[in-house]
């Protein structure tokens, strides 16, 4: 047959193992690097209305998350403020400051502020704060030092395996609902500690996250 | 060859004496043709001018697949709830059609794997359409359990793939199980049948370089990886012959077991039998045989193989279809005496409610078709009437579509809480889905026998009385 095919033809097979091989890696890695969550959501940092920097407000000042995102503890959803909220301290503070006109304009006319919405849990997801933060799940397991943050970003993930990492395992995470708001807190005895405390937690809140389907997609 | 040497010479004296009559074996070759002649035949439907019988049926087929075509593509672009499923039944004609299919396909891996194993030589004619029947069946199967899942975007899930949700197949679902068992089986069929097919493509690939053919040649060759049918190579292609034959063989059993699983496994009565393996098995062996008869009767009209599909071919899967058929029969039979000896009543009413309910029209269908029809086999004059034969196979095959459709509808039209019972009957959609997958397997089909060989030469004539030099002179 060399009338029909060149000699080289023989290594055909193998070079076409190597190429599906090298092409099934290129996509299994590219896929697992672009196509999650951490690719495409983690860094999402959209301009604001206003500059409002979270570092200057619940880092160097120490005002409490809850000040502003009332009823978070006690409520599925957090809330954002109104300009009221803003305006209790900036009717003193830089009342005149031309960054702060669209909380004034929002202030005066009562049409909300047009923040933009970074942490977007899907329709088919069912997600309550309240349960999480009495039951001593930080703030910055989800949204990260927020408290570090001039400009907002999403940090984590928020799939659905990041999710499930918790429901899994939560005596890694959960601590003293007293310190759900303290985003630099970290156990004084480490990872060693964290699980002794975390395991006592469980056991003595009967802690038991939902792990099947319809836990979250009700 | 060495072999014959002994056992001539380890014959017993005792046999000179009795003189047992001789058993002639049915000839597989009728009319003495030669080698020469089989290629010839064979490689004459590729190499002949396209006849005009087949742009018609091709035209047509593909009219008919665009029903599945343009039906999916509805389902998917307006949601699952096209179909006429509600609750109570929400499985109906896709599962049924996904069981029909599977189970035709079954007949091809019978006839090269277990056939090859028992060195039923009669195999050597139908087993390349069989497998290729098989194939085919598989895709027709694989569009329904895919499709009815309503997202079909995510219908990876179904595969054990690590991904950003954390979530992981649930192994003890007999549905997990088929998807194994399904992608097992369709893979091991193409194998199967490229394997077989590469000394085919090469005698392809040198007929049409000898005739000038170059891109014809080239497209042949490409796919016989290089064939020259030296010793080397006939050594290890009988080896892959017989480890894939090896492998194939608990397939035979495996799929149609596991397909039974989706319904054995549950608890609604009428499906939680334990009949049901060997019973589904049976069953997807007499259809699968009833639509090889269907197919490969009128090719064998058409092509004028009448010597090569011979009269003792048909006779080999009539009685196949009879002995599964009857299998069937008595299926159906010991499921109404294990409801009654059970003494549950909720299985003895799913079966009463099976043969005297809402849907009895179905289930008389399907005890017609395929108790009373296979037994038309026993009879020589019905096997040597092709025609007939043909017609049986037909009916052969609506029965088994009843079949499914009984057991699955039935049982849940009429399940556990007499509230929620319902009659289902299929929207138009689906009868249409249904209808179109017909044509998307003779659109295949047609394509096979145009472009490939419809019959392994090389091992029809390993099978031909030329073959064996010494003929019955055992010296």
């Amino acid at each position: 047959m060399s009338k029909l095919f060149p000699k080289s033809a023989n290594k055909l097979p193998l070079q076409i193992i190597i190429l599906v091989f090298i092409v099934g890696s290129l996509v299994a890695a590219g896929t697992t690097y672009y196509a999650t969550n951490s690719y495409t959501n983690v860094g999402y940092a959209p301009v604001q209305p206003v500059p409002f920097s979270h570092a200057l407000h619940a880092g160097q000042l120490g005002i409490d998350c809850r000040y502003c995102h009332v009823g978070v503890d006690k409520s599925a959803v957090s809330s954002v403020p109104a300009a009221q909220t803003c305006m209790n301290c900036h009717n003193q503070v830089k009342p005149d400051s031309p960054l702060l006109q669209v909380v004034r304009d929002s202030y005066a006319s009562g049409d909300p502020v047009p923040w933009v919405k970074i942490h977007q849990a899907p329709d088919y997801v069912y997600f309550n704060h309240s349960v999480h933060i009495a039951r001593g799940v930080s703030c910055v397991e989800c949204h990260g030092k927020v408290n570090e943050m001039d400009v907002v970003s999403q940090d984590k993930p928020l799939s659905m395996g990041f999710c499930l990492d918790c429901h899994r395992e939560p005596e890694k995470f959960v601590r003293d609902p007293k310190l759900v708001t303290n985003l630099d807190w970290k156990h004084p005895g480490g990872a060693a500690g964290q699980l002794e405390d975390g395991k006592k937690f469980v056991h003595d809140w009967n802690i038991n996250p939902p792990k099947s389907c319809s836990g979250c997609h009700r | 060859m060495a072999s014959h040497a002994n056992t001539s010479a380890a014959q017993p004296a005792i046999l000179n004496e009795v003189n047992p009559t001789p058993f002639p074996r049915a000839t597989l070759v009728e009319n003495n043709r030669s080698f020469g002649w089989v290629t010839d035949k064979i490689c004459g439907i590729i190499e002949g001018k396209t006849p005009t019988w087949w742009w018609v049926c091709f035209i047509l087929a593909c009219c008919v697949a665009s029903f599945t075509v343009v039906g999916i593509i509805y389902l998917v672009s307006t949601g699952v709830g096209v179909w006429g499923h509600a609750n109570p039944v929400n499985w109906a004609w896709d599962i049924v059609n996904f069981v029909f299919w599977i189970g035709i396909g079954h007949a091809g891996t019978l006839i090269s794997a277990i056939l090859c194993l028992l060195r039923q030589k009669w195999r050597t004619s139908i087993n390349r359409a069989a497998e290729a029947m098989t194939i085919f069946a598989v895709v027709c199967a694989g569009i329904f359990p895919v499709f009815h899942v309503g997202r079909v975007w995510f219908a990876w899930y179904l595969f054990p793939i690590p991904n950003s949700n954390a979530i992981w197949q649930n192994y003890r679902s007999p549905l997990e199980w088929d998807v194994f068992a399904v992608s097992t089986y369709g893979t091991v069929s193409v194998l199967f049948w490229y394997v077989g097919l590469l000394p085919d493509l090469a005698i392809l690939r040198d007929r049409f370089f000898k005739a000038g053919n170059k891109v014809r040649s080239f497209c042949y060759g490409f796919f016989a990886l290089g064939w020259r049918g030296s010793n080397r190579h006939w050594s290890n292609y009988e080896m892959a012959y017989l480890i894939l034959a090896g492998i194939s063989t608990p397939l035979v059993l495996s799929v149609h077991t596991i397909v039974s699983f989706d319904f054995a496994v549950s608890l609604l009565p009428g499906w939680h039998t334990t009949i049901f393996p060997p019973y589904f098995v049976a069953g997807a062996i007499f259809s699968g045989f009833g639509m090889v008869l269907t197919l490969m009767l009128p090719l064998r009209a058409i092509y004028g193989m009448q010597d090569l599909i011979t009269q003792y071919h048909i006779d080999c899967m009539c009685k196949i279809v009879l002995a599964t058929g009857t299998i069937v029969g008595y299926a159906y039979g010991m499921e109404f005496f294990i409801a009654w000896y059970g003494a549950n009543p909720n299985e003895g009413f799913a079966f009463i409610n099976r043969a005297f309910g809402h849907y009895a029209w179905a289930y008389w269908i399907m005890i017609s078709c395929n108790v009373i029809t296979p037994q038309f086999f026993w009879f020589k004059k019905v096997r040597e009437n092709t025609a007939l034969v043909w017609i049986l196979s037909i009916f052969v095959n609506v029965g088994m579509w009843f079949e499914r459709f009984v057991i699955i509808v039935t049982s849940l039209a009429r399940d556990f809480l007499p509230s929620s019972w319902g009659y289902y009957s299929p929207s138009i959609v689906e009868i249409f889905t249904f209808f179109g997958t017909f044509g998307v397997f003779s659109v295949l089909f047609l394509l096979f026998i145009r472009f490939l060989p419809v019959m392994p030469m090389a091992e029809i004539k390993s099978v031909m009385p030329q073959a064996d030099v010494h003929g019955k002179d055992h010296h």
